[in-house]
């Protein structure tokens, strides 16, 4: 789960890392009386989840209250990268001396919290990792004993050579990595992280991603959530266990388990056909999750097919034979289906879905060739 | 182990403390650093886990252990590993009716972090003396699917048949799975599969292909 930067701030603020006075604004109003009480040069920054938000201009500088209300103005409703802003981030401007990056993500490869440096700061760590490998240091943090001073100070002295610098940013580096580990994160990022003419560090950026996994253990989290940035069928599939996702075409799927569901989109895609969605209902015997399914799909106008896919294991066929009967019905779903059951319980759901008219097929190929086939056609 | 997602964790561990030397957790959505410190302490003793998030593991005609229905495979030469359930059901379906009976297939697992990697299943496919093929099921996310690219063309010395899920899905989204998800460029299911192909492993573009492949890529070893 991503989180903005204005929540990412609060975390660390909470581990003793500096973060500059200022708070969230929704309209131009807001942005001046923030700024009137700051009483300082600020800087407004979008809150969304995407990067580059400065080269788009969705990060100003103002000296005043007025300018404040005028640039909170030019930035609300802007577009970035497709999302529109909707809050603002008010904070007393910081005199830059020098910039920083550190980082701590989840690493798949070495099964560790990897931590990464540079300094190097203010520009994205892939583009950094491109072209001036030699300005990273990298280093898997064993997961028992934690970042240990030595490697703190290891870490510490690649982004600075003086010694109260160096000194000065390893208790930064120590509540970054207490934090990333305390509240189950897969990625925390400080870019950059300045020092100011005064010799104080700030974290004047921060990115953070929750470990969808980890939120079990942290329910205080879920109002951390943006309603707003989750398409509504998303946020009903998440409600009901189910996996979904949006796509653009027009064949929706409804597959158990995941690895298939993917595989379902692309044999359609193979065989010529756009798939409307990723629809994964999970291996549980539940007809009500495939009514569920159905609701979602039914929303989206795009599509003019729905293909099931379902390889019976501790799914049994005839349990989504019911569910699909009972949404056809209780829907009233006029969209044509095409039905994919092998496995657990085969023979009841084919007999479950005759007596409804549908035709069943064994192989997945044939069944996604009869639904692409089914596409442009008039609708039932 | 099949359990509540607040459990595995201390499951797998009051597992490893019992003395089970090999564990396989169905249950998906452990928390990735609870992960973390699993992995390396059961390397530390020597424990296979397999999983988390995985169907389980069966040699047809022997053994199995997990949730996979039994009726589609048989016994035969070829051995599966893949990261997902019901995908390797249908590639397994495939094979069994192409008539190419299966060694051992193992699910290990859709998760970030899985305790028995591709190259974990492979060196052990490349130990065992009834295996003479493997099919390699991979997805997007990650990087294991390149690793074991690199270990197949170094070291393993029995053909290989592969296919990678998630040739059409966007980035930056979750494929169901904690650990299919296409991060900034990385992961992707075009990188996977040049890496395979560059290591000699042909690619089927869909399951339905794999039997075909197989018979070809055996004939030519």
């Amino acid at each position: 789960m991503k989180i903005y930067e204005y929540q990412a701030k609060q975390f660390l603020a909470r581990y003793g890392i500096k973060v500059q006075p200022g708070d969230v604004a929704e309209t131009p109003d807001e942005a001046y009386r923030i700024a009137e009480q700051l009483g300082t040069e600020v800087v407004i920054k979008a809150q969304v989840h995407a990067g580059g938000r400065g080269k788009a201009g969705g990060i100003k500088l103002a000296r005043t209250p007025e300018e404040a209300r005028e640039k909170a103005e030019a930035i609300l409703g802007m577009k970035i990268k497709d999302i529109t802003v909707s809050k603002l981030l008010v904070l007393s401007a910081v005199d830059i001396e020098s910039e920083s990056y550190a980082g701590l993500v989840m690493d798949r490869r070495t099964k560790k919290p990897v931590f990464m440096v540079s300094p190097a700061g203010g520009i994205d760590i892939e583009q950094i990792a491109r072209k001036t490998p030699e300005k990273i240091l990298k280093y898997p943090v064993d997961p028992f004993f934690g970042l240990m001073p030595s490697k703190a100070r290891e870490l510490a002295s690649f982004l600075y050579s003086d010694r109260q610098q160096v000194k000065r940013v390893m208790p930064i580096l120590s509540g970054l990595y207490r934090m990333f580990i305390e509240n189950d994160c897969s990625l925390a990022e400080i870019n950059p992280l300045v020092v100011d003419k005064e010799g104080v560090f700030w974290a004047v950026d921060a990115k953070i991603n929750l470990d969808d996994n980890g939120l079990s253990r942290h329910p205080e989290f879920e109002k951390l959530r943006d309603p707003e940035i989750e398409a509504p069928q998303e946020r009903v599939a998440r409600e009901s266990n189910l996996s979904y996702v949006k796509l653009e075409g027009n064949i929706a799927c409804c597959v158990n388990g995941a690895g298939l569901a993917m595989t379902t989109m692309d044999v359609i895609k193979y065989y010529g056909g756009e798939p409307a969605n990723f629809l994964d209902i999970g291996g549980s015997s539940n007809p009500k999750k495939v009514v569920n399914a159905l609701r979602i799909i039914k929303t989206d106008p795009n599509v003019e097919v729905i293909l099931f896919n379902i390889f019976g294991g501790i799914t049994r066929c005839d349990d989504v034979a019911e569910g699909l009967k009972e949404a056809i019905l209780e829907l009233n779903i006029g969209t044509p289906v095409v039905v994919r059951l092998t496995g657990t319980n085969e023979q009841e759901a084919r007999k479950i879905l005759s007596s409804m008219g549908i035709e069943v097929h064994t192989s997945m190929d044939e069944a996604v060739k009869c639904a692409v086939a089914l596409v442009g056609k008039e609708r039932r | 182990m099949s359990l509540p997602v607040s459990l595995p964790t201390d499951a797998i561990f009051e597992a490893k403390e019992a003395g089970i030397e090999t564990i396989v957790c169905i249950t998906e959505g452990i928390p990735t650093l609870d992960m973390s410190k699993l992995y390396w302490w059961l390397r530390l003793g020597s424990v296979t886990l397999i999983g988390p998030n995985s169907p389980g593991v069966i040699s047809p005609g022997k053994s199995k252990v997990g949730i996979l229905p039994s009726g589609i495979f048989k016994r035969g030469a070829v051995g599966v590993v893949s990261r997902s359930g019901t995908l390797t059901y249908e590639v397994v379906h495939n094979l069994t009716q192409a008539g190419f009976g299966q060694s051992t297939c193992v699910g290990i697992g859709g998760d970030q972090i899985i305790g028995t990697n591709f190259i974990d299943a492979l060196e052990m496919f490349a130990g065992d003396d009834e295996t003479e093929a493997v099919v390699l099921i991979g997805e997007i996310g990650g990087t294991d699917e390149q690793d074991a690219a690199e270990y197949i063309k170094s070291d393993f010395r029995k053909p290989v048949v592969a296919f990678i899920a998630g040739q059409t899905a966007p980035p930056g989204k979750r494929m169901g799975h904690a650990g299919a998800i296409i991060s900034g460029s990385e992961g992707t299911a075009i990188e996977k599969i040049e890496a395979l192909k560059s290591a000699g492993v042909p690619v089927a573009p869909v399951p339905s292909r794999i039997p075909e492949l197989l018979k070809k890529t055996v004939e030519n070893h």
